[in-house]
């Protein structure tokens, strides 16, 4: 048992684990919570996979910003009707039914698959080559992405404003 | 040595995690976050086979899914708080404006 093979069954029962809360517990609440914790369990699949920048780059974004939103969303939309903010789930069997059958189908291809080439050395420092390759050969696609993202936060803030 | 497989088997169970919240969620806000599951699954799948084929287009490509899921969710919840002011719920059942 090396050092990767225990933390890859710890960071998956982890993953898992806060998966399964998020679309299981009645609190909403807690569900965004438990979408923290699996939002970190990935970034640490990240560095399980030598990727400490994607690392990096999921707690900003995601651990830090994406719950962020999450919780002034509920707090906006809950919290003013004054109900509790519980939260009911509906067609468990039939949507149970559809998920386990997406995954039997994902698992055959799988089983399907040539057995995968070994992991290789990491060569290079990555986070340098991500760069370069942003201003490179991708700068068109990344120029574009700024685009979208200041088109997205203008957009938000026009269906967010008051009326007045 | 953990292989690609045991990472892809992981990420299509988080997948299909994310779907069944998807598919079960009454609140608007609970399926987006199932949504958010189901895009951090593909990002794993990415980050795995740019790491076991040695290629980086994989991680430049997982860069642009985290940056476009953080617009979605911020246009989706500016929606949600959009249509809470208007109808007063955010219960998927009952936003059946559309309907023909």
């Amino acid at each position: 048992m090396t050092v990767e093979t225990v933390g890859f069954w710890l960071v998956a029962a982890v993953l898992l684990g806060s998966s399964l809360a998020v679309v299981l517990t009645p609190n909403l609440f807690h569900a965004v919570l438990y979408l923290a914790a699996a939002l970190v369990a990935t970034g640490a699949v990240f560095l399980l996979l030598d990727q400490p920048f994607l690392f990096a780059v999921q707690l900003l974004l995601y651990a830090g910003g994406v719950v962020t939103i999450v919780v002034f969303a509920i707090m906006l939309t809950e919290r003013l009707v004054g109900e509790r903010i519980r939260q009911t789930s509906r067609h468990l069997i039939n949507g149970a039914i559809v998920a386990a059958a997406v995954f039997a189908g994902i698992a055959g291809f799988l089983l399907q698959a040539p057995p995968a080439a070994p992991r290789p050395e990491q060569t290079g420092d990555v986070t340098a080559s991500i760069g370069r390759a942003l201003v490179g050969p991708f700068a068109v696609t990344f120029e574009l992405l700024g685009v979208l993202l200041v088109a997205g936060l203008i957009g938000a803030l026009y269906f967010a404003r008051s009326e007045e | 040595m953990i292989g690609l497989s045991s990472y892809l088997v992981l990420a299509a169970l988080v997948f299909s995690i994310g779907l069944f919240g998807v598919l079960t969620r009454r609140n608007a806000v609970g399926i987006l976050l199932g949504i958010e599951l189901m895009l951090n699954a593909v990002n794993i799948n990415l980050v795995a086979f740019a790491r076991f084929h040695g290629d980086l287009t994989g991680l430049i490509f997982t860069l642009f899914t985290i940056a476009i899921t953080v617009v979605e969710v911020a246009v989706g919840l500016a929606i949600v708080i959009a249509i809470f002011r208007v109808r007063r719920t955010v219960d998927a059942d009952r936003l059946d404006l559309l309907r023909g």
